[in-house]
């Protein structure tokens, strides 16, 4: 009696997630006390809700650190669960939003949408996701839809990037400079726009992550075999096409709002795969959890760390990223 | 009235024709093994009757209600399809893979209550897979895999298995195993066997009835006796093969001969 005795996939699910949510729960207290002013220890004090609060902490925890751990979470997690969504769909653990050309097709998207003058919603977040398509179908289209083949599907990202890149410089230096500045810095991934409308997002990428949790088990089937997934009742066409879709539109969104982070959507599924294995009933929602600490601490590293003005969480994950990235193409290419 | 009837199927891969005016049935409990050279349409026919391959022409009815009738998890209820191989690019555990077989039963969120956890465990008992449960698909043999398969559409609990090929590339043990295997589900659990496959000897040892395909069309059905004779072989393989008596199962048994042989000997090709 090894199976009946074993746990269900639902035990497995709820501990998971529970384990995850206290670990998410941590890097938001964390990331809400610690900062440039103010000591850790009053911050502590603030919330945990002992003896006189002081009014500009307080500004400074709920206004400031509050909406800024927010974005982090809520880009971390998209990000993540697209880098999982992309490499099951196009089976290969290297796809990334960023590696591919997705994000900065996003980027070219939005920043023809910023130059049009666009408003955050509808246009930008508009603009920015037909560039995430444009970018998916060229893709797709490049990597001769062969499953098998990994190293085009990365050339052909790549490339894809590289384009990306030119045409977004291009755009810079045909822009005005007061744009030009604010530009510059938001491709490089900044969390630190503040306002409401982080939570906007949150509510724009909340549905994409239910709608994928719901498709896990025919994501799971589809990946032992299309022919067999189809014969075992998955619609494969419908699943393939709704993951890619709803997968596109999250990264785009985040791109939208915090700019070019790379290599979130490769690390963190990454290691949970070694340490949770292949259901993506279990792997999905801890992508998003885990990306979400993930983001968090990263965000936190970025700010603490001595710069000249402030650094970007792009940098601070694509340090992490990219040597994680190289380690696992020499080691594919054994 | 048989479990399958098809009556004047054509099958088409783009502008090419690949089946032609086929018509046969399976009957209930049967063990059914098509065979027929290379390209003869055998994996493409066995698709087609997993519902995976559109009809040109004709129609198949699996318990008297056209295939095409059926929503997709109501006929994976009935029919489970065997494929050759399963990807293992993710390598889940075989608990995991076995347990998928339960799809087609279980409600939108698709997870597994004691009740499936206990029919899984009772199709890895069946395919003496259960010591694998907790290994991964990628560290499996070529025989543990496909039993892995056979167990996972067993998990299914469909009336028919419809099987690719199941014994290719494997030994003579595992090829025995994996019919035996076969022919226990069909007495134990009353499945009918649906088979493609190569293997003149184990296909005449096996089957109540064979399809002789030939170039998309039907050579000849019946049983292995009447299939299986020297004449229509190497007419439609298009070689000479020897037929004789196998004497312990009292089977036709199919030898190859080699062209120089043949031709010395004067057995008409």
């Amino acid at each position: 009696m090894r199976i009946a005795g074993c746990n269900p996939v639902y035990k497995k699910l709820i501990s998971v997630t529970l384990l995850l949510s206290l670990l998410l729960l941590g890097t938001m207290v964390l990331g809400l006390t610690i900062g440039s002013s103010g000591d850790i220890g009053a911050a502590w004090r603030l919330l945990l809700g002992w003896g006189e609060a002081d009014a500009t902490l307080e500004v400074i925890v709920w206004q400031l650190r509050g909406p800024r751990v927010i974005l982090a979470a809520t880009v971390g997690a998209a990000l993540s669960l697209g880098g999982l969504v992309f490499q099951a769909l196009l089976r290969n653990p290297l796809a990334e939003p960023y590696i591919l050309g997705i994000s900065g097709g996003s980027a070219v998207g939005a920043i023809l949408g910023i130059l049009a003058g666009f408003s955050l919603f509808p246009g930008l977040a508009l603009s920015s996701f037909v560039g995430s398509l444009a970018v998916l179908s060229l893709v797709l289209l490049l990597s001769g839809r062969k499953e098998s083949n990994s190293d085009s599907l990365l050339l052909g990202g790549v490339m894809v990037n590289a384009f990306c890149g030119a045409i977004i410089m291009f755009l810079i230096s045909v822009s005005k400079t007061a744009q030009m500045q604010k530009i510059i810095f938001w491709l490089m991934g900044d969390l630190s726009s503040v306002g409401v409308d982080n939570l906007a997002l949150l509510l724009g990428v909340l549905p994409c992550f239910l709608l994928i949790f719901l498709l896990a088990q025919p994501l799971n089937l589809l990946l032992t075999g299309r022919e067999s997934a189809s014969a075992m009742g998955v619609n494969v066409a419908a699943v393939t096409f709704v993951l890619l879709l709803t997968a596109s539109l999250m990264v785009s969104l985040t791109v939208c709002f915090s700019g070019l982070i790379g290599f979130v959507g490769l690390t963190i599924p990454h290691v949970l795969r070694l340490v949770l294995g292949s259901d993506h009933r279990i792997l999905i929602p801890a992508s998003v959890l885990t990306g979400a600490s993930y983001l968090i601490l990263c965000d936190l590293l970025a700010r603490s760390l001595p710069s000249q003005g402030e650094m970007s969480v792009g940098i601070v994950t694509a340090l992490v990223g990219a040597p994680l990235f190289i380690c696992l193409l020499w080691r594919g290419r054994r | 009235m048989s479990l399958i009837e098809v009556s004047g199927v054509s099958l088409r891969h783009g502008d090419r024709s690949v089946i032609r005016h086929v018509s046969v049935q399976v009957e209930r409990g049967e063990f059914f093994v098509i065979i027929g050279p290379n390209g003869a349409g055998k994996t493409t026919l066995l698709k087609a009757l997993a519902g995976l391959h559109p009809l040109a022409e004709g129609s198949i009815l699996v318990r008297q209600r056209l295939l095409s009738r059926y929503s997709r998890k109501e006929l994976a209820r009935i029919l489970a399809l065997v494929p050759q191989q399963i990807n293992a690019d993710f390598p889940f555990t075989v608990a995991e893979t076995v347990l998928m077989g339960r799809y087609p039963h279980l409600g939108w969120l698709a997870v597994e209550g004691e009740k499936d956890l206990r029919l899984a465990e009772q199709a890895m008992q069946f395919t003496e897979t259960i010591h694998l449960a907790d290994r991964r698909l990628n560290q499996l043999s070529g025989g543990e895999r496909q039993r892995v398969i056979i167990a996972r559409a067993i998990c299914q609990q469909s009336e028919v298995l419809l099987l690719d090929e199941p014994t290719a590339s494997l030994d003579p043990a595992h090829q025995l195993r994996i019919m035996d295997l076969m022919e226990r589900l069909r007495h134990e659990a009353q499945i009918t066997i649906v088979m493609v496959s190569h293997d003149l000897n184990l296909a005449s040892s096996y089957a109540d009835r064979l399809l002789l395909l030939k170039d998309g069309e039907v050579e000849k059905v019946g049983t292995p006796r009447q299939v299986l004779t020297g004449e229509q072989l190497s007419q439609s393989y298009g070689c000479t093969l020897l037929v004789d008596e196998n004497p312990l199962m009292g089977k036709p048994r199919v030898s190859l001969v080699s062209a120089k042989v043949a031709t010395n000997t004067g057995i008409p090709r």
